[in-house]
């Protein structure tokens, strides 16, 4: 074996224009197996666009995007609205491009939390429960790349701490590489390998810790946002108590979102 | 029962069978005003075939194909929604049609007959048209079917997990296209449209999976027709708008059913 396996997704010097207006300039970035890649950056700084890219959605103007041959990439978009006139079961949803057995469904429901939903319709869950569902259909394909546009959206305080940890537990068990756009601060620092720093450009990128130090991170989200790693590790030690119980953290105010938010 | 009352209830349902499923896509995809639009399309190339003295249905083909091959070309630049565009088109057609007619002296449009067809004037071989047709048409929706239901639910989650999006809605188009263009040479535009879209409605309480939803939408439409009929030969009432108007009914009560039981899918 090599020392240095091939990178799943590579993008090199990307540029791409919308409508007149530059979304992405000069982005190199490299997704490897068994690593969290964090995306993070204000609204409008083609975090999603990004994204897209990456997939193969979009072309860029110049650059160039290379997935690892038959490269099999779990998705889980950022909207994703079932239309009321469509009637779409859970389980529908979830053999929609696979055929996997219903044992497979349970399984993967159960694993990210969404057990007993699957003959439920899907217009009916919630926010969060949709997420999970989302992510479990994800998973199904048995994915080496996980892309996650904001994978947290309305999923409350407890079930997100759940789900950072599934989100490790996918890297660790399955080797799974993971992209992923977030605006939690706290997790980005605490359980990522890498961030990137977006805003049209790459401000910077790098390990958590070197990261949340960049000046030019801070000025994009704040002098609060400095204190995010520290304030998690706080938290952190809190949340694993020495017998290994899990309590949920007290209050929003102990995590404060740093918001890049215009 | 007379021949010709046997005909019409056979074509009229198997008319509906095909309708059913096609319809449901067309609900799901917000699409309703494209039945509309190739309707209104279908004027102006009957104008076409009769000029260039082939078969008015050909004409009528082409006329709908070129329209949806339009607005599939249109969608691909995201400024406009779907049935703003539909909306264009649409509209301009019927002008284009209208225009074209009334330079033409020698053709004759019948607005009733263009409207409702003629149910009952079902021959033979129009029925060996709407079978025929009719199977190809639901094997072909059949063979996209998965493919057309992801791109529906998530076009971009379809794309990202490798269905060829603009392969599987060409064919829809195309499909609909077809339909349409066979459909209401003998049974006529209102009809055609209404049975795309009005089953698929009244199926929709009934329904907790796509599938269930296509197939009630083909029984529901299947049992307008022969309401539809019956009211025909009991009130002596034209026999395709009373297709339309059960279809209605239906669509009424449905509607009523799933008012009263809330809760239920």
């Amino acid at each position: 074996m090599t020392d240095a396996p091939a990178p799943l997704v590579s993008a090199r010097s990307l540029r791409l224009r919308l409508g007149g207006a530059t979304i992405l300039e000069n982005i190199d970035l490299d997704i490897s197996a068994r690593e969290i890649l964090t995306l993070i950056g204000p609204n409008g700084a083609g975090k999603t666009t990004l994204l897209r890219v990456l997939l193969g959605l979009i072309a860029p103007d110049s650059g160039e995007v290379r997935r690892k041959e038959e490269l099999i990439i779990g998705y889980v978009p950022q909207t994703f609205e079932v239309d009321e006139s469509l009637p779409l079961t859970v389980r529908r949803l979830l053999t929609l491009t696979q055929k996997p057995s219903r044992e497979e469904m349970r399984e993967h429901l159960e694993e990210t939390g969404a057990g007993d939903l699957l003959d439920h319709p899907f217009a009916s869950l919630s926010g969060g429960e949709r997420q999970r569902v989302l992510l479990a259909r994800a998973l199904l394909r048995n994915p080496r790349l996980l892309v996650l546009d904001e994978p947290l959206r309305g999923v409350d305080i407890a079930g997100q701490t759940e789900l950072y940890r599934l989100i490790e537990r996918i890297r660790d068990d399955r080797g799974c590489g993971i992209l992923m756009v977030s605006h939690d601060l706290h997790f980005v620092m605490a359980s990522t390998d890498l961030v990137v720093c977006l805003n049209r450009r790459v401000c910077c990128s790098g390990r958590p810790e070197a990261v949340s130090r960049h000046p030019e991170y801070l000025s994009l989200f704040g002098p609060q946002a400095a204190e995010s790693l520290a304030v998690y590790k706080h938290a952190h030690n809190r949340i694993h108590g020495p017998g290994g119980e899990v309590t949920p953290l007290e209050s929003a105010e102990a995590r404060p979102r740093a918001n890049g938010s215009v | 029962m007379e021949d010709f009352l046997l005909r019409g209830l056979l074509g009229g349902m198997g008319v509906a069978v095909v309708t059913g499923p096609i319809g449901c896509f067309i609900v799901w995809r917000k699409m309703a005003y494209f039945g509309d639009s190739l309707a209104h399309a279908a004027l102006l190339g009957m104008a076409l075939g009769f000029s260039f003295g082939t078969d008015l249905r050909l004409g009528i083909l082409v006329a709908c194909v070129s329209l949806a091959l339009f607005l599939l070309l249109l969608q691909t630049r995201k400024k406009l929604s779907t049935d703003t565009l539909l909306g264009v088109l649409s509209h301009a057609a019927l002008a284009f049609g209208v225009i074209a007619v009334s330079l033409m002296e020698m053709l004759r449009v019948d607005l009733m007959g263009y409207l409702f067809g003629d149910i009952l004037a079902v021959g033979p071989a129009d029925l060996l048209w709407i079978y025929g047709g009719g199977a190809a048409g639901l094997c072909a929706l059949a063979s996209i079917w998965r493919s057309l239901l992801a791109v529906t639910v998530n076009e971009e989650l379809a794309r990202a997990e490798g269905v060829s999006v603009f392969a599987v809605k060409l064919a829809f188009m195309l499909l609909i296209a077809l339909v349409v263009a066979v459909g209401m040479k003998l049974i006529g535009i209102l009809l055609i449209t209404s049975m795309l879209i009005i089953p698929a409605a009244a199926a929709r309480p009934f329904s907790r999976t796509p599938e269930r939803m296509a197939a009630l939408a083909s029984l529901a439409g299947a049992c307008a027709v022969a309401l539809g009929m019956y009211v025909s030969v009991r009130w002596n009432a034209p026999a395709g708008p009373s297709v339309v108007v059960a279809a209605a009914l239906l669509f009424l009560l449905s509607f009523a059913w799933s008012a009263t039981a809330r809760g239920k899918p």
